[in-house]
Parts: structure tokens; C-alpha cells; sequence
């Protein structure tokens, strides 16, 4: 809900409770701390910002309970993250405790009910351990109901507390929320007593924190959920801005404000404010009650409609879970199906080959026949490990080896290569499909790869890659593979690879199958036919024939003609030098170490996010496409949550550093006035008549003097801070949620580099200090100057990169590292130089002449062989 | 002036010197067996038991104390980073724990005396207490993440019997270092405070952090400032960083802890990281000159050097911050700092 969104309310997960749920207090009776941490993984996951745990329970051992579940969410990083409050009555439990958390926690409760000798020696404990403390409005006489008492009590706890040096800010009052609308007529006033007592404890209490449990309030409506999440929200839209900032409470649980019923919102608003209802001559409590009795029977209704599919029988569950991608019962229901195959003397195995392969079938032939779209897979994959997950001890309890997968692929992005967002995509509908996929992860070196593969008698291998150094190392994972005398299929993919370069480089590189796959709605395709002993050879043959055609073809046409490099620069561009850009008004280097993603989230280009889940379309279009639409808004949808919580909860860090340096240009190179070259490459593709041979150099001022000198940018944005959350997902099988994170990584690299650019622009710079352009001609690169990245069409030379990141002293000042192949790290990231004047346009260089190469080489003071190894995609 | 108030006081005006390694600095001496045992009647092989040596080669340790203090430092610590029980178990020398750290105060007392009465300028020591090779978060069984090989009180107590034989053997402060479990952090600390208490001088606590992986995070899982938010209870005199892997690696941290710290910021980085053969090679001048980025920054206040540094890099990094100005403590909004394993802040 809105109000709750706010990062000024805290919500705490209430859960973990054995006093408020009794399915984990279930759970602790019968010793089963495992299902007991996963409880408090959900809340984290759920958006929980502190664990309330509680161990008050006649029948345990609260001590021993409260240290045993500590230590163990203390080795859940994913649960541990997040601060804790250790909840009980009973000291002796809340210190054991404090001696288990790590973090600074919070204690809840103490209070002057047993005296103030006892608070304030509570009190000092709390300091000493490093807690910050709940304090009941309680004192020796009782709980305080009344206003007047909830502020006399709290004020005289805080006098007490600042006397002893607690920190103000570490005390949370919690003033008692009891239930209204009782019927007991002085209950009336509670809910108001309890907000106007905030309200004025705030100005008396500097720097304190109010808390409070909500499921009081809605006490005389339990079992009718409807009227106790409006009246939670109602209750919590005015108690909020009164100075409520933080509450135990389920999140999920309640509505959005606005969202309720205009009715039911009035009739909440009349009991917790204690107001006369407007209309009739009911009280407010009769009122609500009589309304309440018609929402119970609709939210029954409503709750059956949606539950219907609970009611099928188990195999038509999984299978509609695994199509609808709903994980919420997942675990239950594959232990049914387990259990009922066991009973007719089944294995557990067969959970996975029958029921959940024949819904992933489903799935399969759905996504076949395009009527589901990758989002939805991933989604369904996602369900499909969960279940697979709660098989696996019983399948090893069993040591029987399973049935054989379809197959069994090694997948990896090569050696120097990080990027492995397709590569997951890919892995994720394979397994769909009934493929093992052994995924060694990013940055494999080809020994890795095949030893993987040896080791676990796969079936094939996979490669991928994002840049073009990577298409060097697939040749050289083939070569080896050659060497070392496989004969498996060797399947090709990622951004950079493409069949003219499979057919050209890879496949003579190894005899055994080489087969380019274009994207993952083929990857079953091509996995099956290689797999099927009747398809396979004539599949293989029909490929390694193509190939050869590419081949002859390549050879065969006539390639457009190369100019001798004197000539291509003969005809370079002539830039306009009066129009040079004027130099920079902030010269030197900037340095942002967190911009703000809220406003790099304004500038997100979503085009290319489609893309990457293979939705074809352009945003905004794309959500009302008659066949993708659906799909594209589910993700859409996801994808603003997932951004919500990212920037509400600070995932990530976009770090970043531009800088500008005095430079003139030298024939094709740019000298910088600190003594840096910066070569760059020149077409050389014969043009028509009017058209220029680009050189990046064309567009800097080579004139000596005063006349001359002119300004060259550059800059490197990263994404900081994704590891944690992605390990999260990986913990949970959560391939969906996993891809989706790293996808909007990558946009907010993207619009960072937009927005900095823009910044340059208008500020830094300030060549364009009256630009104003919407965020859509921003995307379509409506502006003047341009920001070309090594390893791009117009400067493919990735080793500039290293030049670039000394001159911005990128990893310090953005956190930015290079591997061997200069791919960035982190993944999500982007660097360039920048050239401001106005007929600056990008193009691409393509193919050069073996003279250029030569000359190239001479000029950036390298051996022909290393340089030729960076520009192979530019070389015949 | 008592020793807080001077040290502050100093640490207002310049950035302030501490000490280097003890560690490989003994190394470079060759030390036997015999050396390390002395005359001591003991049961286990005492080869690498330094902290020992405070008792049967006090030579050696006075002369890398000297050395140390001859090279600029203001304030030098005390050679007991394993004299605790738990740590001397390991030597069968848990009887020793008192001696050692009272003849390791003595020794370092007394160095410091030496160096003031040459120049007539106050110097500092820090009883260096270490994290103990148990730890209070982590399971050693993989089966059983529940599992703890030590639990609070007992590790407590093990500090508590440090502190008060450190603050008996008269050390001004008390160094809880190298930092990889935050909760035997605040174990020590609670010790620490329990110990000052029962004492009639103010003998506040330092804490210093060490960072094991490349995210930034100690062995317990905690970034510099959850770790922060867990201990400031403890009024530390310094919060910092030491050990860890050089210089320019624990930048960014110290960055982001001098932005929310409102108490001094002590660093003591390793020479770089270690060679394929194990060894430092980091030079004097470059970890000077790392150091003294932190100060053009305003990052630090008290500098020195862990694993690796030699009283020459100590100079080094002397002469480099000679001239620094040192990092103005910033007053802090009342803001509620809680952590888990990542600072959690709320407005207040």
C-alpha cells in the first residue's frame, strides 16, 4: 500500500512469532528448525525489514529455542541481512538473545511493570549488548489504556532512559493498540487514544520511534479478513502521519487506501477515529458490524473462485501450477503426489518423470507453439525446481541413480567473458524441456569447460558470449576440443556470435558438430534433433552443409573493395571546425559515487529489456501487442515491482566518473595534452561518391596555435551491489526473478550512461547548457554530440579500454575492473569516450586492410599479432 | 591530562603514528625453538608462539617496539594478539595468559618511556587484543550451522582475563583488531568495558575491522558499517580497519565509514597484498603514498601498517602524512542505527 511503501515505515515481519502463528509455532514444537528458517527467509523475501522472533511457549524451552534459531538464521546470509528484534516477557530469554546476534538488534520489550529498578537495569543491559529497545506503556499499575496514560508513561520512561545516557533514538515505544469496536463502550476511544498519544508523545519524546502490534485492533472481526485489513489500513493511513513509524505486520496483508471499498472505508474510518457515522442512527461499532456481515460471506466467495484449482486433484495441481507459474503450494503438493506414488509402491523419481514432466510438456508445447512467452517459462521453471529441490533427499535417501535426463548439457560463458543473462535463459528452457544443464557459471577457461564435460558424460557443450573477444576464445574452446579428440556437438550463442562466424572460424576448427544456435526459443530444437537417433545425423549433415555454403559464398562474392588506407583518409570526414565545441565549464574529473536510481529509473530505454526476453516489439507499444501483450505486461508489471524495491531498499549503487581532457588530433589518432594517444581506426570499405571514410579522429581539431586545441570526453557507469540478491535467487531456484534483476541491472547501466551523458551536456561540459529533451528523444539520441564505447562499431578496439579507465582512474573512482578480455565488472556497465562536436555521428569502422592493421599496430606501439587478436572481427 | 583526553587532543591537530607488524617484523630475527621456549618448562613444540616471547626474548620485542618508535609512531601496541586462553590453548601456555600480557604492557611501557624521555613527547600504548581462533557466528560442522565451538560468556570471560591484566600492566587503551567475527567483536568489547569498570582509570577500547573477501565483508558476513552500527555502543576511542589486502583495497571502505563516524578513524592496512611465496613486497614509499590518499581525502586520523610493514614503512608513511591534515569528526544526526549482516538506518 502507499503509505507503507514510504521508507519512513518500517515494517517487521511478524512470523516468526510462535505467540502470533501457529504454523510456526507447529513447527518449533516438533523440532523442525529447517521448515522454521524458511518461515523467516519468506518474510525477508516478502519485504520484511526486521525478524520479530518469539519463543513464549509453555510447552519449550524458550531459552534454548530463542539460541537455536538465532544460530541458525545467523548462517542464512539472506535472512541475517536484515537487522533482528528478540521478542519475549521473559528477560532471561531476551538476554540469551543478545548473545547471539551479531548485528545491533532490537530488544522487545522492557518496561516499568516490575518497577523502575528493573527497567533501568534492563535498560543498561540493552546498552551494554548494543540494542535498541522496545518500551511497553506499562508501569506498576497496569497497562496504559487512556490516553493521558499512554503519555504520562511513555514521557516518564524516556525521562528515565535519557537520565541513564540511553539513546533517544533507540527507544521505540509501543503504547498498546487494544481491539475497538467491542461493543463495550469504552473501548470506543481506543484506536483514537493510541494516535493522538503518538501524536503528542512525538513532541515530547525527541528522536523516539513508535511501534505497534495491529492484529489487536481488528480483534472482534477475526475469521473475517476482508474488515480487518481495511480497518489495519485505515488505522494506519492516520496513525502514520501522527508519528507511527513502525509496526509489526504482514505486509501482504493489507489494501491499498484508496482501493477500499468507499463504504466499508467510511464505516473503518468511524471507529478507529470514534466518529458518529453521518448517516442512520446506528453507532459506529453496530455500523460496521452490520456492513462487515456481507463482506464475509464476498470474501469467501471471491476466496473460492480464486482457490477453485486447489480443489482438483493433485497431478491436474501440479500441472496447472507449473503452467500458471504459482509457486505458492508447490512444496505441499509435490509431497502429496510423492506420497500417493509412494503408496502405490512408486519412487520418488518419478514425481519428476511423470506428473512434473508432463506439466513442463505442457509449458513445452505451449512456448513451441508460441502461445507462451519466455517470462512465463521462467516463471514456470521456477516452480519446477522448488519441486525438484523438495525431491532431492528422497531421491538421494533412495541412492538409486535416476532415470537419465533427455540429455545433459555443459553450458558456459568463455574465459574473460561476464555477461550471462542469455546463457541462463537458454539453461532455464532446456531444463524446462527435460534437459540437464550443468551450468559452469561466467569467465570458464576452455580446461574447465572440458573437464566438465568429461566428468559428467555430457552430451554436448554450449558456449556463450556478449563481446567480441569471446568469439576468439570459442575458437579456441573448439581447437582444444579437437586436441583432446571429442566428438560431442559444440553449440554456439550469445549477442556477438553469429552463423557466418560459427561457419567461418569455429567449425573448421573442430570435427565433431558445430551448430549456431540464434536464440533460446531454438535451443530445444537443436538439443532434440542432435539427441534423436534418427534425426541427428541428417541434422548435423544439413548444418555442417550450410556451413560449407557460407563459406563459398563468403569466398566466392566479391567483397566490397578496400581503399588503401592513404586513400580512405584522403577521403575522411571534414568536420566544421568554427563549430567546435566550446571547452569544458568543469574540466577535469567527476566523480558520482551514488546516483540516484530513482532518477536513472525516469530514464530507462525498455526496448532493449523486451529484447532480452525475446519479446519482440517496442516499448510502449509492446504491452498492447496482440500476441506478446500479455506476456509483456506480466513482466512489465514484475519488473516495476522488482524496480520499486530496488530503489526503495537500496539494492543497488550506481557509481560513476566522467572527465574531459585538452586534446588535438594527429593524423587518426586523438593526442591528449597529458601526453596520452588515443589511436583510432579508420573505414577503409570503398564509399560512394559523396560519402565519407569516418574516422573518430575526424572530429577533433588538429590545428596548432590558439586557434586550435580542442576537448575530448570519456566516462564509466557501473551497477554496484548485485551479488547478494542474485545468490538470494539462486538459494530460492529463482531463475525468473534472478534474470529479471540482472536484466534491469543492465538498463539502469544503460540509462545512467544516458543521464551522465545528459549531465555533460548541460553542466560538466555545458556545450548544450539550454538542452531540454523528454526522456523519449533522450533514448532516440535527439542531442548534439555522440559517446562511442571501445569495442563498438565505431572504435572496436576493445584494448582502449584500459587507456580510458587510467585516464578516469575508473576502478577507484566508479569500482570498475577489466578482465583479460576487457569485459567490465560489474556486469552492468558502460564506458565510452565522449566527442561534442555537432556533426559527430556514429558509424561503423568494418572491415580494415591488412595496412591499416600494420599502421595501427605502429601507431599504438603494440606487436601485429596482439592487435590483430582485438580487431579479428574487422580482419578478412 | 589523562591519556584519552591528550590523545584526542593530538589527534585534532595532526594525523597520528602507530606501529607495524610484530608478526613477520619477528620473523626477520630467525627465531629456534629454544628461543621461543627460553626456560620455561613446556609441553608443546613453541616454535611461532610470539606473544611468548614477551617473556623469554624480551630483547627482540623491546627492539621492534624501539624501532617502531624511533620511525614516528606515536602510539605503539603491546605483543599479545593471541594471549588469551582460548588462542594459548593451541601452545598448552593457558597458565601463562596473566604474565604474558602483564610482561608485554611492562615491555612496551617502558620502550615508550625510553623514546619520551629522549624528545619529552607523550607516547601511547595499545593493549592488542586479537579475535581469538574461535568464532561466536560460524559452525565448524557443516552438518549442523547451529553448532558453536565457544559461546558468549565463556569467550567473554577469556577477554574480561585479558583486559584486566593488560590495564594492570598499564596500557592506555585497548585494541580489539583484525575483527572477522562481530559478535566475538562485541564479546570483547563487553569484556573490555567490564574490565575498565572494575579498574580506577579510563581505559577505552578501539575496534578495528578486517575485511576476508572481495565484497567488502568480514568473516561473519558484515559490511564496515554494519559492523560499526554493532559496536558503537561501545563509545570506541577508534573505529577503523586493519590487515585486510593493502592500501588501495581498503579505500573505498574507510571512505564510506568516515562519512558516518563520529569518533576518530584508525587504519592499519597491510604492505599490499602477499606474493606467490607469501611474502609482502609492497614498498615503503608506495604504502606511504597509498596512505597519504586517505589523508588528501580526509579518510583517517591514526595510520600505521599490519602483516608486511617494517618500521621502514612506518617512517615512510610518517614522512608521507607529516604534513596531512587529519579527518575532522563529523557530529552525527540522531538517526536509529541497527544492523544484521547490512546497516539498517532510520530517520529519527
Amino acid at each position: 500500500m502507499n503509505q507503507i511503501a514510504s521508507t519512513r515505515f518500517v515494517n517487521i515481519g511478524e512470523r516468526t512469532n510462535v505467540t502470533g502463528s501457529a504454523a510456526f509455532k507447529k513447527l518449533i514444537l516438533s523440532g523442525d528448525y529447517a521448515r522454521a528458517v524458511e518461515v523467516a527467509r519468506q518474510q525477508v523475501e516478502n519485504g520484511a525489514q526486521i525478524i520479530d522472533v518469539n519463543m513464549d511457549e509453555g510447552l519449550l524451552d524458550s531459552v534454548e529455542a530463542m539460541t537455536r534459531f538465532l544460530k541458525l538464521i545467523t548462517a542464512e546470509p539472506d535472512i541475517s541481512r536484515v537487522p533482528v528484534m528478540i521478542d519475549s516477557s521473559k528477560w532471561s530469554v531476551i538476554e540469551a538473545g543478545l548473545k547471539c546476534v551479531s548485528g545491533k538488534p532490537i530488544v522487545n520489550s522492557i518496561s516499568m511493570k516490575e518497577g523502575e529498578e528493573a527497567f533501568l537495569d534492563h535498560a543498561r543491559k540493552c546498552m551494554a549488548y548494543g540494542a535498541a529497545a522496545v518500551v511497553m506503556a506499562f508501569d506498576e499499575t497496569g497497562q496504559a489504556d487512556s490516553k493521558e496514560r499512554k503519555v504520562t508513561i511513555c514521557k516518564r520512561a524516556y525521562d528515565l532512559l535519557t537520565g541513564i545516557g540511553f539513546p533517544p533514538e533507540d527507544i521505540i515505544f509501543d503504547a498498546n493498540i487494544f481491539a475497538v469496536a467491542t461493543g463495550i463502550e469504552e473501548h470506543d476511544r481506543y484506536a483514537l487514544d493510541f494516535i493522538e498519544a503518538v501524536a503528542e508523545l512525538r513532541v515530547l519524546c525527541p528522536h523516539a520511534h513508535f511501534s505497534g502490534g495491529l492484529s489487536n485492533l481488528s480483534f472482534s472481526f477475526r475469521g473475517n479478513e476482508t474488515v480487518r485489513r481495511a480497518m489495519h489500513s485505515v488505522f494506519l493511513f492516520h496513525a502514520i502521519p501522527a508519528g507511527l513509524d513502525m509496526a509489526i505486520v504482514n505486509a501482504g496483508q493489507l489494501d491499498i487506501y484508496d482501493q477500499i471499498e468507499p463504504g466499508l472505508r467510511e464505516a473503518c474510518e468511524d471507529v478507529v477515529l470514534n466518529r458518529k457515522p453521518k448517516t442512520g442512527d446506528l453507532s459506529a461499532t453496530e455500523r460496521l458490524i452490520a456492513l462487515a456481515e456481507q463482506y464475509k460471506g464476498m470474501s469467501v466467495e471471491e476466496e473460492k473462485a480464486a482457490e477453485e484449482w486447489r480443489g482438483w486433484e493433485v497431478r491436474k495441481r501440479l500441472e496447472h501450477a507449473l503452467v500458471k507459474g504459482i509457486d505458492a503450494h508447490i512444496v505441499d503438493d509435490t509431497e502429496e503426489m510423492r506420497g500417493e506414488i509412494a503408496l502405490a509402491g512408486g519412487r520418488p523419481i518419478e514425481v519428476i518423470e511423470g506428473p512434473l514432466m508432463d506439466g513442463m510438456n505442457v509449458v513445452g508445447d505451449l512456448f513451441g507453439s508460441g502461445k507462451m512467452f519466455l517470462p512465463q517459462v521462467v516463471k514456470s521453471a521456477r516452480v519446477m525446481k522448488k519441486a525438484v529441490a523438495h525431491l532431492i533427499p528422497y531421491i538421494e535417501a533412495e541412492k538409486q541413480p535416476g532415470a537419465r535426463a533427455k540429455g545433459r548439457i555443459v553450458m558456459a560463458t568463455v574465459k574473460g567473458d561476464v555477461h550471462d543473462i542469455g546463457k541462463n535463459i537458454v539453461g532455464v528452457v532446456l531444463q524446462c524441456n527435460g534437459y540437464e544443464v550443468i551450468d559452469l557459471g561466467v569467465m570458464v577457461p576452455w580446461a574447465r569447460i572440458l573437464e566438465a564435460a568429461n566428468e559428467n558424460d555430457a552430451d554436448m557443450i554450449g558456449l556463450s558470449g556478449l563481446i567480441t573477444p569471446s568469439l576468439d576464445e570459442m575458437v579456441t574452446v573448439a581447437e582444444e576440443m579437437q586436441r583432446a579428440g571429442f566428438t560431442m556437438p559444440l553449440l554456439i550463442g550469445g549477442a556477438t556470435t553469429s552463423k557466418v562466424h560459427t561457419a567461418l572460424r569455429i567449425d573448421p576448427a573442430y570435427e565433431g558438430p558445430v551448430i549456431y544456435v540464434l536464440d533460446a526459443s531454438r535451443a530445444v530444437g537443436v538439443a532434440s534433433q542432435l539427441l534423436s537417433d534418427t534425426q541427428a545425423q541428417g541434422f548435423i549433415t544439413a548444418t555442417s552443409d550450410e556451413y560449407v555454403k557460407v563459406r563459398e559464398a563468403r569466398e566466392g562474392k566479391g567483397q566490397s573493395e578496400l581503399l588503401p588506407l592513404a586513400e580512405a583518409r584522403a577521403n575522411g570526414f571534414v568536420a566544421d571546425l568554427a563549430d567546435k565545441p566550446s571547452p569544458p565549464a568543469k574540466p577535469g574529473v567527476h566523480v558520482f559515487a551514488d546516483w540516484d536510481l530513482a532518477d536513472l529509473r525516469e530514464c530507462i530505454d525498455w526496448t532493449p529489456f523486451f529484447r532480452a526476453w525475446e519479446l519482440a516489439g517496442t516499448y510502449p507499444k509492446i504491452l498492447d501487442d496482440e500476441i506478446v501483450g500479455e506476456s509483456a505486461r506480466g513482466l512489465w508489471a514484475d519488473a516495476q515491482a522488482m524496480l520499486d524495491t530496488i530503489v526503495a531498499e537500496k539494492w543497488l549503487t550506481a557509481k560513476g566518473v566522467a572527465g574531459f581532457w585538452p586534446c588535438r588530433r594527429d593524423g587518426d589518432d586523438v593526442r591528449l595534452d597529458n601526453g596520452t594517444l588515443l589511436p583510432f581506426l579508420r573505414q577503409q570499405v570503398k564509399k560512394s561518391k559523396d560519402r565519407a571514410n569516418y574516422c573518430l579522429a575526424d572530429f577533433i581539431d588538429p590545428r596548432q596555435g590558439d586557434e586550435g586545441g580542442d576537448w575530448l570526453g570519456g566516462f564509466a557507469v557501473g551497477i554496484h551491489g548485485i551479488e547478494p540478491h542474485v545468490a538470494r535467487f539462486k538459494a530460492a531456484h529463482d531463475d525468473y526473478n534472478e534474470i529479471l534483476l540482472k536484466a534491469l541491472a543492465d538498463r539502469l547501466a544503460e540509462a545512467f550512461a544516458e543521464r551522465l551523458h545528459q549531465h555533460v551536456r548541460t553542466d560538466l561540459w555545458g556545450y548544450a547548457p539550454g538542452e531540454q529533451l523528454t526522456s523519449e528523444a533522450l533514448i532516440r539520441e535527439d542531442y548534439r554530440g555522440i559517446r562511442p564505447a571501445p569495442g563498438y562499431p565505431a572504435c572496436p578496439d576493445h584494448s582502449l579500454k584500459p587507456i580510458l579507465f587510467d585516464l578516469l582512474d575508473a576502478t577507484a573512482n566508479a569500482g570498475i575492473t577489466l578482465t583479460e578480455s576487457q569485459a567490465m565488472l560489474p556486469t552492468s556497465a558502460v564506458s565510452g569516450f565522449y566527442f561534442g562536436h555537432p556533426q559527430a555521428s556514429y558509424f561503423g569502422v568494418a572491415r580494415i586492410g591488412r595496412d591499416q592493421l600494420e599502421d595501427y599496430a605502429a601507431r599504438r606501439g603494440e606487436p601485429i599479432a596482439a592487435v590483430e587478436r582485438w580487431l579479428r572481427p574487422n580482419l578478412d | 591530562m589523562n591519556a584519552e583526553a591528550e590523545f584526542r587532543a593530538r589527534a585534532a591537530q595532526r594525523v597520528l603514528i602507530f606501529d607495524g607488524a610484530y608478526g613477520t617484523s619477528i620473523q626477520k630475527y630467525g627465531l629456534k625453538e629454544a628461543d621461543y621456549r627460553g626456560d620455561l618448562e613446556l609441553p608443546l613444540d613453541q616454535k611461532g608462539n610470539n606473544d611468548l616471547l614477551c617473556l623469554t626474548r624480551p630483547d627482540v620485542i623491546r627492539e621492534i617496539h624501539s624501532a617502531y618508535l624511533d620511525a614516528g609512531a606515536d602510539m605503539i601496541e603491546t605483543n599479545t594478539f593471541s594471549s588469551t586462553t582460548i588462542a594459548m590453548a593451541d601452545y598448552g601456555c593457558e597458565h601463562l595468559v596473566r604474565d604474558l600480557n602483564l610482561a608485554a604492557a611492562h615491555l612496551a611501557r617502558e620502550a615508550c618511556q625510553a623514546a619520551e624521555a629522549k624528545d619529552g613527547k607523550r607516547r601511547f600504548v595499545a593493549g592488542s587484543i586479537g579475535p581469538t581462533n574461535k568464532t561466536l557466528s560460524i559452525s565448524p560442522q557443516v552438518n549442523d550451522p547451529g553448532f558453536r565451538e565457544v559461546d558468549f560468556d565463556t569467550l567473554k570471560a577469556t577477554y574480561r582475563e585479558q583486559c584486566d591484566a593488560l590495564i594492570e600492566g598499564g596500557v592506555d587503551f585497548l585494541l580489539i583488531e583484525t575483527c572477522f567475527d562481530t559478535l566475538n567483536a562485541k564479546a570483547a568489547g563487553m569484556g573490555a568495558r567490564e574490565a575498565e569498570a572494575a579498574s580506577d582509570r579510563d581505559v577505552p577500547v578501539m575496534l578495528s575491522f578486517t575485511i576476508t573477501d572481495m565484497s567488502g565483508r568480514n568473516l561473519s558476513g558484515h559490511t564496515i558499517m554494519a559492523f560499526w552500527y554493532s559496536v558503537r555502543h561501545l563509545k570506541p576511542l577508534t573505529i577503523g580497519a586493519n590487515c585486510a589486502f593493502g592500501a588501495d583495497k581498503m579505500r573505498p571502505y574507510l571512505a564510506e565509514l568516515a562519512k558516518d563516524s563520529d569518533t576518530l578513524i584508525m587504519a592499519f592496512p597491510n604492505a599490499g597484498l602477499p606474493n606467490a611465496l607469501g611474502q609482502y613486497d609492497e614498498l615503503p614509499e608506495k604504502t606511504g603514498a597509498l596512505i597519504r590518499e586517505w589523508t588528501d581525502a580526509g579518510l583517517v586520523n591514526i595510520v600505521g601498517g599490519c602483516c608486511g610493514t617494517s618500521p621502514a614503512h612506518i617512517a615512510a608513511i610518517a614522512k608521507a602524512v607529516a604534513d596531512a591534515k587529519p579527518r575532522a569528526i563529523p557530529s552525527l544526526e540522531a538517526k536509529t542505527r541497527l544492523s544484521g549482516l547490512e546497516p539498517f538506518v532510520m530517520a529519527a
